[in-house]
């Protein structure tokens, strides 16, 4: 067995064959490391893929809790008067709704009305906003940021100064309840909103919000406290299951919640109301970056679409496979896929003609040269019960 | 890293072949087993008397994290494949040096299986090699 050259999982080497830099460790890296993490590099980091086995950890987020180390994730702060402009004019969603202690989820796009990055917008004040943005994406969308920001407001990438981890899972709540009266208040905070908290000693703050499809909270610290966060939530969760969580985990999880990776499901090649994040952008909001181009793209047609996909022969869809129709002829292509530890199928994401996106819509996954049956599946695949 | 059984050899790509006849049999080791993770799919492309060639591969592996080919560590005639993997693909995790044999091959040459590395050899190729 050897992984084969063209490694159908780019989502776990991105990064190792895009650059030379060296790779960059979080300050948990001992954490991982102690814990019988597998180190691998992504996006430039050198990060655990998985712990104890990636159904394991899963599984432990889908029934108890998981936490997950993703320091690796870009933070940029824009402050000042305009602050609350220059947010709203580069991002696709209405920055202008929200209230202070809330975020959302946008995308944010170039003139073209393709995808340069999808990230969560906070705002802590009407001249105070933080945006998190994806590792593999840091420099492009921090260098646009910056360049909008000019002459206009204050901007600073704290992506080097910030630690973030994300604890999830239906008990992830009681987990931060043991850590004291801050930790037990976060249970207060609603999907999308965040606030300040001390936690096992760490000044923190904790936004409502995670990759997984379940409750959970992520939380900012500063870098170098990160280990003693850790540690504290490790030691107070360990009694409730929570267990250490890897990519590998994270990858799957997101994949059944149908959570859009960037550079797999969605990049400058696609357009959000294609890749089904229709409701992200808000054209009637006023001028922003892409506008123009996506009310384009609205008013006509879409001829391709994301949609779930499940094998139903025996084979497993990954990120490049060609998508067939039933006679043979390629029409589109698969943009994740793997196993689901927790629905039980092998499931996937793709791009197919608008035509063939109905549910149940049959197909071909060329896998390698072979081509498997599946069939165009609802998503999320995976939903919580509330 | 669990103990490498001494009674058969071992190749670069984490096969092992075990035989002192013709007619070898083949599976993946553990050290294979560790780097897919939790299997899911093992497909033998082969069937009796299908003829492989060392270095080519005779079927696939998925794990929930990846793919990865399975490789002839020597050339033969397919005398029987373990059916029982196709239903059962978590063997490979639970006794990938027992169950989970994967193939048995008749050698084109009972000698080439002497050119694979023993178990010190292969012990000491991960220690060098793999990490």
């Amino acid at each position: 067995m050897r992984p084969p050259l063209d490694s159908p999982s780019p989502r776990v080497y991105p990064a190792a064959a895009m650059n030379d830099a060296p790779l960059r460790r979080t300050s948990l890296y001992a954490e991982h490391v102690a814990l019988g993490g597998r180190i691998v590099a992504f996006a430039g980091w050198e990060l655990p893929i998985q712990y104890t086995g990636i159904v394991d950890e899963h599984t432990a987020v889908r029934t108890a809790a998981g936490m997950f180390d993703v320091s690796h994730m870009g933070e940029l702060r824009l402050r000042g008067e305009y602050s609350e402009h220059v947010v709203d004019y580069l991002v696709t969603n209405d920055a202008r709704k929200l209230v202070d202690g809330q975020a959302m989820y946008t995308c944010v796009c170039n003139e073209r009305g393709t995808i340069l990055d999808d990230v969560i917008v906070y705002r802590r004040t009407e001249d105070d906003w933080l945006i998190v943005c994806n590792s593999s994406n840091r420099e492009k969308i921090s260098a646009h940021f910056a360049h909008a920001a000019k002459d206009h407001c204050d901007f600073e990438d704290q992506s080097d100064e910030t630690a973030l981890l994300a604890v999830q899972g239906p008990r992830a709540m009681d987990v931060l309840a043991r850590l004291g009266d801050d930790g037990a208040k976060l249970g207060e905070l609603k999907p999308f909103h965040f606030r300040d908290a001390v936690l096992g000693g760490v000044a923190s703050t904790a936004a409502r919000t995670g990759y997984t499809g379940e409750d959970g909270v992520e939380i900012f610290c500063a870098w170098d406290d990160a280990p003693a966060l850790w540690r504290a939530l490790l030691e107070a969760g360990r009694p409730l299951g929570l267990k250490p969580a890897g990519l590998g985990a994270r990858d799957t999880l997101r994949l059944e919640a149908r959570l859009s990776l960037y550079g797999n499901d969605i990049d400058e090649t696609t357009n959000p109301i294609e890749a089904g994040l229709g409701w992200v952008v808000k054209v009637e909001k006023g001028d922003f970056i892409g506008r123009a181009a996506l009310m384009e793209i609205k008013a006509r047609p879409l001829p391709r679409k994301l949609v779930g996909l499940e094998v139903t022969g025996r084979g497993v869809a990954r990120h490049g496979y060609p998508l067939r129709d039933v006679d043979g002829t390629e029409v589109g292509v698969c943009t994740s896929g793997s196993p689901a530890p927790t629905v039980g199928k092998n499931i996937g994401l793709g791009y197919l003609p608008s035509a063939m996106t109905e549910v149940g819509t049959r197909l071909l996954v060329d896998c390698r040269g072979k081509n498997i049956e599946a069939v165009v599946a609802k998503t999320p695949f995976y939903k919580r019960a509330k | 890293m669990s103990e490498l059984p001494a009674d058969r050899r071992y190749t670069s790509d984490h096969e092992w072949a075990r035989g002192s006849g013709p007619e070898v049999t083949v599976g993946i080791t553990a050290f294979a087993v560790e780097q897919l993770g939790d299997i899911t799919l093992v497909n033998l492309d082969v069937k009796a008397g299908d003829s492989i060639e060392v270095g080519k591969p005779f079927g696939t592996i998925e794990s929930v994290k990846t793919l990865s080919d399975l490789f002839a560590p020597l050339s033969g005639k397919i005398v029987k494949v373990n059916a029982d993997l196709g239903t059962k693909p978590e063997l490979v995790n639970e006794d990938c040096y027992g169950k989970a044999w994967m193939i048995v091959v008749a050698a084109a040459q009972p000698a080439s299986i002497d050119a694979l590395m023993d178990a010190k050899a292969y012990g000491e190729y991960l220690k060098t090699a793999a990490h």
